[in-house]
């Protein structure tokens, strides 16, 4: 199952890439299908979860290289739990609302649609992997496809934005795997279903290297102050469907590595470092906040919203009680649906007003009333409001964490009124006051790939909000084990 | 009669929500239904809180036995979602049906032709929803949530005519502020959920009894105040409140009465056996912030020239009234004043209304003789302001007076204050009674052509000339949709005092509170009811020498105070404080600019310098590509010999482990 939510994309990519040059408009037809599929399929997975049961659900497995004179074997292993299924759901989710939101693509559509889904598969080996190689591998894969879309099909400062983003992720990688290699051989196993049943104590660095040498790398990626400027550039000159993928899904691996890895595997070190990484939450937060109320790029406020909102994911990592490790977890999903609402939102309204200048517009709510609704509702979710899913997370990390971070767990809700203010005061730029005759010719949207697009986030977003039981129930099962793992060396 | 299912007690809550689904699914385009759909609803809903307050009567008050639904349970973190139905709550859902049935009827006449008919509608559904659930939940989350959504239909209808820059700028200052106000209030619910695991009002209330902490407790409590403050708009977070007269005026008058600021009070008074176990200071900062607003409102009231500000003022102030009765201990005096001042309170909103669907402007320097074209609005207008000034036996007489006593018997300094702003209450009420229904009519404005806006206005203009006096030189009395609201509001706003001397108000809401805490007995005192009366007397005869008699004139007494009477009309300058010092200034212009800076500066500044550097050292690196393979080799060779030295030196466990 989980190998088919893998290699579906990929091979959606292939056969995408081999379209006759006269039927490259037909590429969007593939992708659709293939990412239709693994939706599908990771509707599947998330719904056949079983919440009750222990472990790794869906597992597949074998040898890849065997386990010889090193003593230790790398294979492929695959398989979900709760931490990951919601995650497995979300990738499925975007992608096909990425596919969706690219219906229009002219340039170079074969390759485009290819490279979007090859970065599908590539994010799907991370979230599914169960081996520490394995997961380096998909993690620095994953850099190919960003790299040549946001270079090739980006806008603006484009090569700027793309290098950057690689090199920022590279440099936090080279470290990552430093510390995987040695865990791995501290241990005799790369697989992390062992390494969290017996963590490391004892390497041959001391062992606080090996965990700020990990955790870096996901920190970068999540991303939190200071090593977040790689996010704004690249959100900023990157394609509608790109932004959505890198804020809905790639971020995550930042948060879904910090909990799996570097909570899981390296508790003692998780507990002894978790002041520290509550005050860069805390701070994140903030820093995060105030500069988004300066940003006159509408796509650059969402970016730097974006690096405000993960905070909390860290927050509720740091707090490292169950609750707290929960909101980190739902935090991230709900994350996921809201701002990549929210970029398809502004890639909506660039794509009539040809301008991301939030100081240009004004009164769009008269000739756009639909996508003026969705983008306040994705505004809403945003800044918190309950009903909405958004605030589920966010009260569920604060819940988490006062206990154990008071100075920024309040910092973090001081978040909340910030977020109103820049949120509330985009949508009065934007959509309020009098019509403007210059933006007299714009049309609402109509068609059928963006009205889906909008129509299925609005309403995970919604269901969540309401009905949260349909998440939580999976990263309690998911959590749990975490918990009990910090828990134990608290 | 006196068990009411549970059922029937959710279907209050349901049955708006229902109205605004259907609303925004299916009568986008029809407007009459959707406003008709929306009265039936609001309608079922007070037939059924008629019930529940039966019911809760015939309980004494006490809560009524309902069991919480678990709605969603994360490990310690359970959600429950339940009903609370005692004195108190009962007595609001009445009061908010009451008050949105009224409220709606009136719309039908007042946003008739408003090309957002069918949106104000549903807006209007849901924010009766959010306030309901608000009054009637059994736990603190399940308040909090519909808190916010109270906080969300207000900004979406305050912010109704979003095509005014004013109007979308009152409604995010309205939230925003607000939400502020929510961050202690937030912090509250987070604390008492750490040190308690429940989010249960009754057992948070119980506990706070006998079990929690001073610290916890103050931190607690200043944290509701903090929601408070924001939503009943208290001194230093009121300032949002006047700017959302820009809202439509059926709007003000609910927001301003039985809704969204009520609420602030409701949750100090949901969770005054919290409030008492605090310790003293606590009780002591909230009459404080209570007293101080009232009068700092209530100065501004006197000097404001649009009637509806006049009127926000006065909310403003009556909250306050309401805010320090709570700290001083006064419970019942707090609801009870939170229950006629809704009555009154939303007459005197509709009566502006009303004379603004004449005159097409809320500026009462506009107005004047009234009185003559609009007969039904200046003697409800008149019962409403003898109601709020507090005179008696109108209803507001009684429930300030309780208030009074609770300061009286208290604090002195509170009950002087109270007393004072029973005097500005009555003299800017007259003022405005003066100002707007005698004398000459001055010819009110224009209609406002713009797009999309008060159509209503345009077209009851219409069909009138212009002459030479002005816009419209005979304004007329408004429609029956509008006027019945204003004589069914008259009958409380006159009687609904009268159930304080029998106790049966106090009793009813006391049931609420835990037996230690019942203490209620209605026992008047000739000194606070006299001087009140006097102050109130002489208010009303200060307005009529100056505004009616013109003996002395205003600009005169203007002229002597010298430059404080600008000070008040500048509000004290608390906008600009806050604004433009505090937020463009401060926040946006300092740390904004300040972090901005050091995001491009020094952050990037060392990424970008690190590239840099590499290239650099990467050109200097190229020199060495020379192609010649001995040096090549030399250079492996010594990479390989000390590589190895390395190891061996620090790292020969690592070689153990590799090779066993």
């Amino acid at each position: 199952m989980l190998t088919t939510f893998l290699l579906l994309p990929l091979a959606g990519a292939i056969m995408a890439i081999f379209l006759p040059a006269e039927r490259e408009r037909d590429a969007r037809w593939v992708a659709l299908f293939f990412t239709l599929l693994a939706f599908i399929v990771s509707v599947i997975i998330f719904v056949r979860f079983d919440t009750a049961a222990e472990g790794y659900q869906f597992v597949e497995s074998f040898e890849w290289i065997a386990a010889g004179e090193a003593g230790f074997s790398i294979q492929y292993l695959v398989g979900v739990d709760g931490l990951s299924a919601p995650m497995v759901l979300l990738l499925g989710l975007l992608s096909l609302v990425g596919v969706l939101i690219s219906w229009n693509i002219d340039l170079k559509p074969k390759q485009y649609f290819a490279w979007l889904l090859f970065l599908e598969t590539a994010v799907a080996g991370v979230f599914i992997s169960l081996d520490l190689i394995q997961f380096f591998l998909f993690w620095e894969l994953e850099l190919l496809p960003m790299f040549m879309l946001i270079s090739q099909w980006g806008s603006g400062r484009r090569l700027y934005s793309a290098t950057k983003f690689l090199l920022y992720t590279l440099a936090g990688s080279a470290f990552m795997l430093l510390g995987f290699l040695l865990l791995g051989f501290s241990a005799g196993t790369f697989n992390m279903a062992e390494l969290a049943a017996s963590p490391v104590t004892d390497a041959i660095v001391p062992m606080a290297i090996v965990f700020w040498a990990i955790t870096l790398a996901f920190l970068v990626k999540l991303p939190v102050v200071p090593v977040h400027t790689w996010l704004p550039d690249a959100h900023t000159d990157a394609p509608t469907a790109v932004s959505v993928m890198l804020a809905g899904v790639l971020l995550k691996m930042g948060g879904y590595g910090l909990l799996r890895i570097s909570l899981s595997l390296m508790p003692e070190q998780a507990q002894e470092f978790k002041v520290i990484l509550a005050g860069i939450a805390g701070f994140s937060v903030l820093w995060g906040a105030v500069i988004t109320l300066r940003q006159t790029d509408l796509k650059r406020l969402v970016a730097y919203s974006s690096v405000s909102h993960m905070g909390y994911v860290l927050l509720g990592a740091a707090a490292m009680t169950d609750v707290g490790l929960s909101g980190a977890a739902l935090q991230m999903f709900t994350h996921g649906t809201i701002t990549g609402l929210l970029f398809v939102m502004v890639g909506a309204i660039y794509d009539r007003t040809h301008t991301r200048e939030i100081a240009k517009m004004s009164g769009l709510m008269h000739q756009m009333p639909l996508i003026g609704i969705v983008f306040v509702i994705a505004g809403l979710a945003s800044l918190g409001l309950p009903s909405m899913s958004g605030f589920v997370a966010e009260l569920t990390t604060f819940l988490g964490a006062l206990q154990a971070h008071p100075a920024a767990t309040i910092a973090a809700i001081f978040g909340v009124v910030l977020s109103a203010g820049y949120i509330l005061w985009t949508v009065q730029r934007i959509f309020h006051g009098p019509r403007a005759p210059e933006w007299e010719h714009l049309e609402d949207a109509r068609n059928w790939p963006e009205l889906v697009a909008m129509g299925v986030l609005v309403i995970s977003i919604m269901a969540v909000g309401i009905y949260p039981s349909i998440l939580t129930n999976a990263v309690e099962s998911g959590i749990a084990p975490i918990a009990a793992i910090v828990g134990a060396v608290a | 009669m006196s068990d009411i299912p549970e059922a029937a007690v959710w279907a209050i809550y349901f049955a708006p929500i229902i109205s605004f689904v259907v609303i925004v699914a299916f009568l986008r385009r029809r407007p009459l239904t959707a406003g008709r759909i929306s009265v039936l609803a609001v309608f079922v809903a007070w037939l059924l809180s008629v019930w529940t307050l039966i019911a809760a009567v015939q309980n004494d008050g006490e809560a009524l036995a309902f069991q919480p639904h678990l709605w969603m349970s994360l490990f310690e973190f359970d959600v429950e979602l339940g009903l609370r139905i005692d004195g108190l709550s009962a007595m609001m859902i009445f009061v908010v049906t009451s008050i949105s049935l009224l409220v709606q009827i009136y719309s039908t006449g007042y946003m008739a032709g408003d090309g957002g008919y069918p949106r104000f509608f549903a807006f209007m559904s849901l924010f009766t929803a959010a306030m309901l659930g608000l009054v009637m939940s059994s736990s603190l989350l399940q308040l909090f949530v519909h808190w916010e959504l109270v906080g969300l239909t207000s900004y979406l209808l305050i912010g109704f005519w979003f095509h005014r820059p004013s109007a979308a700028a009152a409604a995010k200052k309205a939230f925003i502020v607000t939400r502020f106000g929510d961050v202690g209030f937030l912090i509250a619910l987070v604390l008492i959920w750490t040190k308690t695991g429940t989010f249960d009002i009754a057992e948070i209330n119980e506990l706070a009894q006998t079990a929690l902490s001073g610290a916890v407790l103050t931190g607690f409590v200043l944290g509701l105040l903090s929601g408070a403050a924001g939503k009943s708009a208290q001194f230093p977070l009121h300032f949002w409140l006047p700017d959302a007269m820009e809202g439509p005026t059926p709007v003000s008058s609910i927001v301003h009465s039985a809704t969204m600021v009520a609420a602030g009070v409701y949750l100090l008074a949901r969770f005054f056996p919290a409030v008492e176990a605090a310790p003293g200071g606590v009780q002591t900062t909230i009459a404080y912030m209570g007293g101080f607003t009232a009068i700092f409102a209530a100065t501004m009231g006197v000097v404001a020239t649009d009637i509806k500000r006049v009127l926000a003022y006065s909310t403003i102030s009556q909250l306050g009234y309401m805010v320090m009765a709570i700290g001083l201990g006064g419970y019942v005096a707090a609801v009870f004043h939170l229950f006629t001042h809704a009555f009154f309170k939303s007459l005197l909103f509709q009566g502006a209304g009303s004379v603004s669907h004449a005159t097409n402007t809320f500026e009462m320097p506009l107005m004047g003789g009234l009185r003559r074209f609009m007969p039904w609005t200046f003697w409800t207008f008149l019962i409403g302001s003898v109601s709020l000034a507090g005179v008696f036996p109108l209803a507001g007489f009684w429930s300030k007076d309780e208030i009074l006593l609770d300061a009286w018997n208290h604090d002195k300094v509170l009950w002087a204050v109270g007393t004072m702003v029973a005097f500005l209450t009555a003299l800017y009420m007259f003022r405005a009674i003066f100002m707007t229904f005698f004398g000459q009519y001055r010819g009110g404005a224009a209609p406002e052509a713009d797009h999309g806006g008060h159509e209503a206005d345009a077209q009851a203009a219409s069909t009138h000339e212009p002459d030479s006096h002005g816009w419209l030189a005979h304004p007329h009395e408004s429609p029956r949709s509008m006027v019945l609201p204003l004589v069914l509001l008259s009958i409380p706003a006159i009687a609904a005092g009268w159930l304080a001397p029998s106790g049966f108000f106090g009793e009813l809401v006391e049931g609420a509170l835990n037996a230690d805490l019942r203490h209620f007995a209605f026992n008047p005192n000739i000194v606070v009811i006299a001087t009140s009366t006097v102050a109130a007397l002489a208010g009303i005869g200060v307005a009529a020498a100056i505004y009616y008699a013109g003996q002395p004139r205003s600009e005169e007494i203007r002229s002597g105070l010298g430059p404080l009477p600008r000070l008040v009309e500048r509000l004290y300058y608390v906008n600009e404080i806050a604004e433009d010092v505090l937020v463009r200034g401060v926040l946006l212009g300092g740390i904004g600019r300040l972090a901005a800076a050091i995001d491009t500066y020094v952050v990037d500044g060392v990424v970008n310098g690190a590239a840099r550097a590499t290239r650099v050292v990467g050109d200097v690196f190229r020199r060495t590509e020379t192609g010649q393979l001995q040096a090549y080799t030399s250079v492996y060779v010594l990479g390989v010999v000390f590589g190895a030295g390395a190891l061996f030196l620090f790292a020969g466990g690592l070689l153990d482990r590799v090779m066993p």
